[in-house]
């Protein structure tokens, strides 16, 4: 497939914004259980502030991604049937319960409703919009997930490794900036951030390994042979009926060699995994306030030539009949 | 229920491209246009095309065969494209299960082209709507027009008479007829996607003649029989 | 959107539908054009229209494009004093300063010397007007493009049968069995023949196509027999062999219709050895060209009788003496013996073809053309009376085209396909070859061309018909020195039988002044800066030389063009034409009709469109233009212009006063109740308007078979004026119209003799049997420095060049690349789509590879006239056309190599002078060099915009929609 920057975008900003989101949950949810220093409203402020900012850019530069953008809201309508519309509902869904989570923090609606579990657990109006918020982020993971995954025809894609990539990858950048955030602060939530991606980025190590490991050894279910209908073992297209480019040569091919295709691997496999993971230890060590940053940074622009290589190293059957010109 | 459908014979399609342009020239006035060219005079001219000509060759020489190949939306019986729009723009007709596109609805999010296994559908990169065969939609249904001429616009131009045009829910009807008798086959069957349009495979006529067909009693050379005697030396000369 | 089910296209607009005859190639369908608000809305095929029956190819539905084209001319131009040609600066001028300038021009040489004025076009199909007019200017330099086209095809066949394939004639596939293809053939009455192939395979008939490339028709053949270019020669003559061999001919049909029983003189020491030997006292009718004097050796009377004697049973083969001492063959025996040694295994040596194969094939059409006799239940009477109660055939069909005619021994091997097709028994017959009206035509055909210098005279018209068909040395248009009078040669002692003259020389001739220089050359639809010249680069350059004053050495070219083609670039004058959805045309009995098998057709396009710009009709031009010189057809008794313009001369021009022959067949008559024949009717044009364009008349059937020989079909073709005589077209087997040329060349003719260095030539190839011998340019050429044969076919989207470029058709083939198999292709380390050199003897040219398996490894070959030059056609100078795409004429010499002594010989086949670009030899060899130079070479400067062409459109977008409603 051919990457398009505006999805990269779109997937990678909206997965750090959500995991941004449930890092912030996560920390409220620890700290009202006295597992970790509370923090004052402003951290959930600022934190769900940029947590939006993210939001909306992936928001933002989805709308690249579409040909007639000023209708966009005509894809809320088919949620019965297609990914991408419970997507284009879900999404705003979550920028909406980010922005009161947010708000409230900032009006400090923070008084308890009631207490849950013997007294352990205060429940006010940001612990429920956060809940609602962790439902949210987990479907608009697994909406994002599937409209990729859920094209049979993408066999790269059409595994539930797909969903557990976005859903992992997203989570393990949202921890590393609320990590980095924590650094900026300077307060003590760097290794509580830091420990929780770590533990997403190595899971999600482990899920894109493994989609690594099948997509190398798939074999296809289109072959030449069905896509013409003729059975030999040596068909060769000499022409796909046009000389120039077209619509079936730009949008599903990626136009680079395989070779680039090598380099991009390494590069998101050492700038996702590796590097960041050792910047977080080192900074454990160092306790300084700009490894993280420079963690999240490293990953997130990995996580942009993850989503490249994710988009062109999926080979759409129609490429078998777009193969040569004469 | 209704299912209109092409089906191509690939034993007499010679690769004219027939079908192609007498498809834009139809199209591009019509209900489906227009169908925009990009650089019609430049470098890389494209635009969008319903339907594309593919030549394959199958075989090493001397034992090759070209296949011309006809390829547009195979108006599947389970259509990929249609329950991924976000827009309901990309539907099935319930009366003839012709699938469209409705550009007025259409957001340009080139989705029903990733779920599509075919690469039939074509984005119009001026208008940035998809577009795809309707097969003719507009002359099909159009009742004005007499019923000879109540066909896509490949089928009237097609000079070898490769594409027909019917009813696949008809068993009587010659596109059903077409394919029970003569292998008719769908692309891609490994995804359930019940392509409609059916393609006709090739056939050989071959001739066999045995040994006694060769030489008959009626062979005229029986009429030319005849020597010369030259002067040269015979059995007659030596012998007793 | 609203429901297409509800609303109506109609409703979009004003709709209207006008019935008219497609041009976008030579195959000319009817077509019914829709109208949007005056615009084109849709371009379908007309369903009533016997030639196409409603379908329509890829080129017939992109005639939108070609009205929209910016490449367009619009104005009449002339090139801008101080610019130099080919600089492509032209200034507007009016037509009448264009009109007027010629006028004073031609006028002046028709005073001078006519023959300083030379009038050739690239489109035939209009030659019945165009000859007239350079027959009425007095010039003998004219022709069309049947030269480099396929006039070995027509010369080849019609020598043989009287008949030829394309306009003349075909395959019967509706009644065929067999189908064989030979070499490419598929843009020759395209559609009808898709249609048949079509039917053919569905009927479970068996097509076999023999072919060094597989594509287009093969592609859908039974089997594919790949074969070296330029042998099928080899091939035919190994058939015959196996076919005469095991008695598989007809020998019924060689006996009744076919000169194979006919007695030929047979003693080298005789002048007349290898006549007939024609009887003193036989009736003869006078002026015919092949009288029915001739004997058969009688099986009974072991002696002669006249031909045809009535219960004659005549010897095919052995060898006699008559009466009177003279040793006689008949003239199929000496076919055996000419094809005694031509056996498969020495075929296979030449054309590549095991000799297994050859066999079967053999087998296959003899036994089916036995086995499989149709008979219809039709009564007809042969030219000797005899009843019979019903038509046979044996149905085995061919078909061939350019691939056998363009090579140098395209006519002989033609001529063996002819002779095998008629030793099967298949000529007018079912589902053999079919005849076409006004085919068929006496062996030779009764135009002769003039045959000395003095037939041009100042101020006069020619006597005599630019073109014909000589029959003897005397009929050749050469000076008391044997010296060619035309400029191209033709019916010189070079090329004699050159029907459609040798327009690929006629640059080159002028420019060297041989035989003579001319004044001005006027080129109608023929891009000859380009791709109808062969050795192009060379074209060029001699457009564009000058002489030591500084002048050019053709001094003045006219072209007249609908599209700022590369050759408009040379011209001094420029004429725009108009497009086919403009103008009037016919399609005449009098040049190339469409007929069918079942009788004369022919058609007429009506203007649906008026013309854009100043564009005028090249037709009216040359009537205006005959007026104003006061050509003697062209005006009146007063000295005032005959004909008011173009259709009011087709409706009242007669061949001659009172002929009731006109351009057109139907409708003739005061009242249109006569047809062919008929005094001129002033309603023909409605008439033909009111009936789809087209005339078609049905023969009885007993009329619509063995017409060579139908006593009724060609008494009726004498009562319509298609024929002079009404006498038997008997097959010529043994040529004996050969044999007179080469007797004239052993000095044992009568008459006329060739010049000292052509005697070898001309004894060689006008051998009266079929022979073979290897393409001349092979030949001539080191084959072990050029071991490939490069061919070249036009795509089908592409027929005919004319019209490629247009925005539709470009985006299926914008360029092209040269297909190798990739056997030859890796032994030379070139890789899939790489770029190569490909060179002749020539030069060389850059292009990219492409791996086929589809062709012979000693072929390569290429789609034909893609490649354009830089900014021609209103193309972007960076467009894929002259970037990537090229043009093999480049490679192809006008001109044999080594010509030496200044012989200068056309490379053309020795007797047709046929353009033999399909001889081609050349090698490939990997391009290095870096990325930025991937570019094809040769390259020329861009040709720039001209005035009055629609600037190339700003927009990148072209959303094209008929009518207003496409505007809001």
């Amino acid at each position: 497939m051919h990457p398009a920057f505006s999805v990269i975008f779109l997937t990678t900003l909206i997965g750090a914004g959500q995991g941004l989101f449930l890092a912030l949950f996560t920390g409220q949810l620890y700290a009202s259980v006295q597992l970790i220093e509370p923090q004052g409203a402003d951290f959930y402020t600022v934190g769900s502030v940029l947590s939006l900012a993210l939001l909306i850019a992936g928001l933002g530069a989805s709308f690249f991604h579409l040909g007639r953008p000023e209708r966009a809201w005509r894809a809320a309508s088919m949620w019965r049937t297609s990914w991408l519309s419970r997507e284009v509902i879900v999404l705003p869904m979550m920028m909406g319960v980010v922005f009161f989570y947010g708000l409230f923090h900032y009006l400090g609606l923070t008084q308890p409703w009631f207490v849950a579990g013997d007294g352990a657990l205060p429940i006010d109006a940001t612990m429920v919009l956060g809940l609602l918020g962790v439902i949210v982020a987990f479907a608009l993971f697994v909406c994002t997930g599937m409209i990729y995954a859920s094209v049979k025809f993408l066999e790269e894609w059409h595994s539930p490794y797909t969903i557990g990539n976005f859903t992992f990858l997203g989570m393990a950048s949202g921890f590393m900036l609320a990590a980095a955030y924590s650094a900026y602060l300077g307060n003590h939530l760097v290794g509580f951030y830091g420990t929780w991606a770590v533990i997403f980025t190595v899971l999600g190590l482990g899920t894109r390994i493994a989609s690594l490991i099948r997509n190398a050894t798939l074999k296809h279910k289109s072959t030449l042979q069905t896509a013409i209908g003729v059975r030999h073992r040596k068909i060769v297209q000499k022409s796909q009926g046009f000389t120039a480019s077209s619509f079936n040569t730009r949008e599903f091919f990626h136009h680079q060699s395989p070779d680039f295709l090598n380099l991009v691997r390494l590069v998101f496999l050492v700038m996702v995994f590796p590097v960041p993971l050792m910047l977080i230890g080192v900074s454990y060590v160092l306790e300084s306030p700009t490894l993280p940053i420079a963690a999240f940074v490293i990953q997130y622009l990995g996580l942009v030539a993850e989503r490249w290589y994710f988009f062109a190293e999926a080979n759409h059957p129609q490429n078998l009949y777009y193969q040569s010109i004469a | 229920m209704t299912q209109l459908a092409l089906v191509i014979d690939l034993n007499v399609c010679v690769g004219c491209h027939a079908c192609v342009t007498s498809c834009k020239q139809w199209n591009t006035s019509g209900w489906a246009g227009p169908m925009v060219d990009e650089n019609p005079y430049g470098a890389d001219p494209t635009g969008t095309f319903f339907n594309r000509v593919q030549t394959f060759e199958v075989g090493s020489y001397p034992n090759t065969e070209t296949v011309h190949f006809p390829k547009s939306c195979l108006h599947c019986e389970e259509p990929p494209c249609v329950p991924v729009c976000p827009t309901g723009a990309s539907y099935k007709r319930e009366d003839n299960g012709v699938v469209l596109v409705d550009y007025d609805k259409c957001i340009g999010c080139k989705y029903c082209s990733w779920a599509c296994p075919y690469g039939v559908r074509e984005l119009d990169e001026q208008q940035q709507v998809m577009k795809k065969c309707t097969l003719c939609i507009d002359r099909i249904t159009d009742q004005s027009l007499p019923e000879k001429e109540r066909q896509p616009a490949c089928v009237l131009a097609c000079p070898t008479n490769a594409r027909l045009f019917g009813d696949v829910h008809d068993p009587d009807s010659e596109v059903s007829v077409a394919i029970r008798e003569r292998g008719g086959y769908a692309l891609m069957p490994e995804w359930g996607t019940k392509p409609a349009n059916h393609y006709l495979p090739r056939q050989k006529t071959r001739m066999h003649i045995s040994e006694d067909e060769l030489q008959r009693a009626d062979n005229p050379l029986s009429k030319e029989d005849i020597t010369v005697y030259t002067g040269e030396e015979t059995l007659d000369d030596v012998t007793w | 959107m609203k429901d297409p089910a509800v609303h109506k296209d109609q409703a979009n607009g004003h709709t209207e539908v006008k019935e008219t005859t497609c041009y976008m190639c030579a195959c000319r369908c009817g077509i019914r054009v829709h109208l949007r608000d005056g615009q084109v809305r849709y371009i379908e095929g007309n369903p009533n229209h016997p030639l196409n029956e409603g379908v329509i190819c890829a080129k017939g539905s992109s005639g939108i494009m070609k009205q929209v084209s910016p490449a367009r001319l619009t104005k009449p131009l002339r090139r801008k004093p101080g610019a130099k040609r080919g600089e492509s600066e032209f200034e507007e001028i009016s037509w009448d300063e264009a009109m007027e300038m010629l006028a004073e021009r031609l006028g002046r040489l028709r005073a001078e010397d006519p023959k300083k004025f030379a009038l050739f076009t690239g489109r035939d199909q209009m030659q019945a007007l165009t000859g007239m007019f350079a027959k009425q200017f007095g010039t003998p330099n004219y022709a069309a493009h049947g030269g480099f086209c396929s006039v070995n095809m027509a010369t080849g066949m019609i020598y043989t049968i009287g008949g030829s394939f394309w306009e003349f004639g075909g395959p019967d596939l509706e009644r065929a069995k067999l189908f064989v293809m030979i070499g490419t053939a598929e843009d020759h009455h395209s559609n009808p023949l898709k249609i048949q192939i079509s039917k053919f395979k569905r009927r479970g008939g068996r097509f076999v196509s023999i072919n060094p490339i597989r594509t287009g028709y093969s592609a859908i053949a039974d089997e594919w027999v790949p074969i070296k270019p330029g042998t099928d020669g080899a091939l035919f003559l190994a058939l015959i062999h196996e076919i005469l061999k095991l008695g598989l001919f007809d020998r019924e049909f060689l006996v009744q219709y076919t000169n194979a029983p006919e007695l030929v003189i047979d003693d080298p020491g005789r002048d007349d050895h290898g006549m007939f030997y024609r009887d003193p006292d036989a009736e003869i009718v006078e002026g015919c060209t092949d009288p029915q004097n001739k004997l058969w050796w009688d099986r009974n009377k072991n002696g002669p009788v006249l031909t045809h004697t009535e219960g004659g049973d005549p010897r095919l083969m052995g060898s006699y003496v008559l009466p009177d001492g003279t040793p006689v063959k008949p003239s199929f025996q000496l076919l055996k013996e000419r094809v005694e040694p031509y056996t498969p295994e020495w075929a296979e040596n030449i054309t590549g073809i095991p000799a297994d194969t050859i066999r079967r094939l053999a087998h296959e059409m003899g036994v089916t053309a036995r086995d499989h006799k149709i008979e219809l239940p039709i009564r007809w009477t042969d030219c000797w009376d005899k009843e019979h109660d019903t038509v046979t055939g044996n149905p085995v069909a061919f078909h061939s085209m350019r691939g056998l005619a363009a090579h140098s021994n395209g006519f002989q091997t033609i001529r063996s396909l002819s002779i095998l097709m008629t030793v099967l028994g298949t000529i007018d017959r079912p589902g053999g070859f079919r005849h076409r009206a006004p085919f068929p035509k006496p062996i030779p055909p009764c135009p002769k061309p003039p045959n000395h210098p003095d037939a041009v005279q100042p101020e006069a018209p020619l006597e005599g018909l630019p073109l014909g068909w000589p029959a003897k040395p005397e009929d050749l248009f050469v000076d008391d020195d044997g010296k060619p009078v035309r400029i191209d040669k033709a019916f010189s002692w070079e090329y004699p039988l050159a029907a459609h003259g040798l327009m690929h020389n006629v640059i080159t001739n002028a420019w060297r002044g041989d035989p003579y220089p001319i004044d001005t050359l006027f080129l109608f639809m023929a891009n000859m800066a380009w791709n109808s010249s062969m050795n192009t680069t060379a074209a060029r350059h001699m457009l564009t030389d000058t002489d030591e004053h500084g002048e050019y050495k053709i001094p003045f070219l006219v072209v007249c063009d609908t599209f700022a083609s590369e050759t408009v670039a040379f011209a001094d004058l420029v004429l725009p034409d108009t497009t086919y959805l403009e103008r009037h045309d016919v399609l005449s009995m009098l040049d190339r009709p469409i007929s069918e098998f079942d009788g004369p057709v022919d058609a007429v396009r009506l203007p649906v469109l008026p013309p854009k710009g100043e564009c005028r009709p090249f037709q009216d031009v040359l009537i205006e233009l005959g007026g104003r010189l006061k050509l003697p057809a062209f005006t009146k008794q007063d000295g005032s212009p005959k004909y008011r313009n173009y259709p009011d001369f087709i409706v009242n021009y007669e061949t001659s006063p009172g002929s009731g022959i006109g351009f057109l067949a139907g409708w003739r008559g005061q009242f249109g109740e006569k047809y062919l024949k008929g005094e001129p009717n002033p309603r023909q044009w409605e008439q033909y308007a009111a009936n789809g364009c087209v005339f078609h008349h049905e023969l009885p059937r007993s009329y619509q078979y063995m017409r060579n020989w139908n006593k009724g079909y060609l008494h009726w073709a004498r009562a319509h004026a298609l024929t002079r005589w009404a006498e038997p077209i008997v097959l010529h087997i043994y040529s004996e119209v050969l044999q007179r040329f080469r007797a004239a060349a052993q000095g044992k003719w009568p008459g006329r003799q060739p010049p000292e260095h052509l005697r070898e030539r001309i004894e060689t190839f006008f051998d009266p049997l079929p022979f073979h011998y290897e393409p001349l340019e092979g030949q001539m050429v080191d084959k072990t420095r050029f071991p490939l044969t490069a061919l070249t076919q036009r795509p089908m989207a592409m027929y005919h060049s004319w019209d490629s470029q247009n925005a539709w058709l470009r985006q299926i083939h914008s360029h092209n690349y040269l297909f190798v198999n990739p056997k030859l292709a890796i032994a030379q380390g070139i890789e899939d789509g790489d770029w190569i050199w490909v060179e002749s003897h020539l030069g060389r040219v850059k292009c990219m590879c492409r791996y086929s398996e589809a062709v012979e490894p000693g072929t390569v070959w290429t789609w034909n006239a893609i490649g354009k030059a830089a900014g021609a056609w209103a193309l972007d100078p960076k467009a894929d056309e002259s970037k990537k795409g090229f043009l093999l004429n480049h490679l192809i010499g006008e001109e044999l190599p080594n010509g030496g002594a200044g012989s200068h010989f056309s490379n053309s086949d020795p007797i047709t002078g046929q353009a033999a670009w399909f001889d081609l030899r050349v090698r490939i060899y990997k391009a290095e060099g870096p990325k930025e130079a991937q570019v094809t070479e040769p390259q020329f400067a861009p040709m720039k915009t001209l005035p009055g062409q629609t600037a190339r459109p700003r927009t990148r977008w072209q959303a094209y929609v008929a009518g207003v409603f496409g505007r809001k």
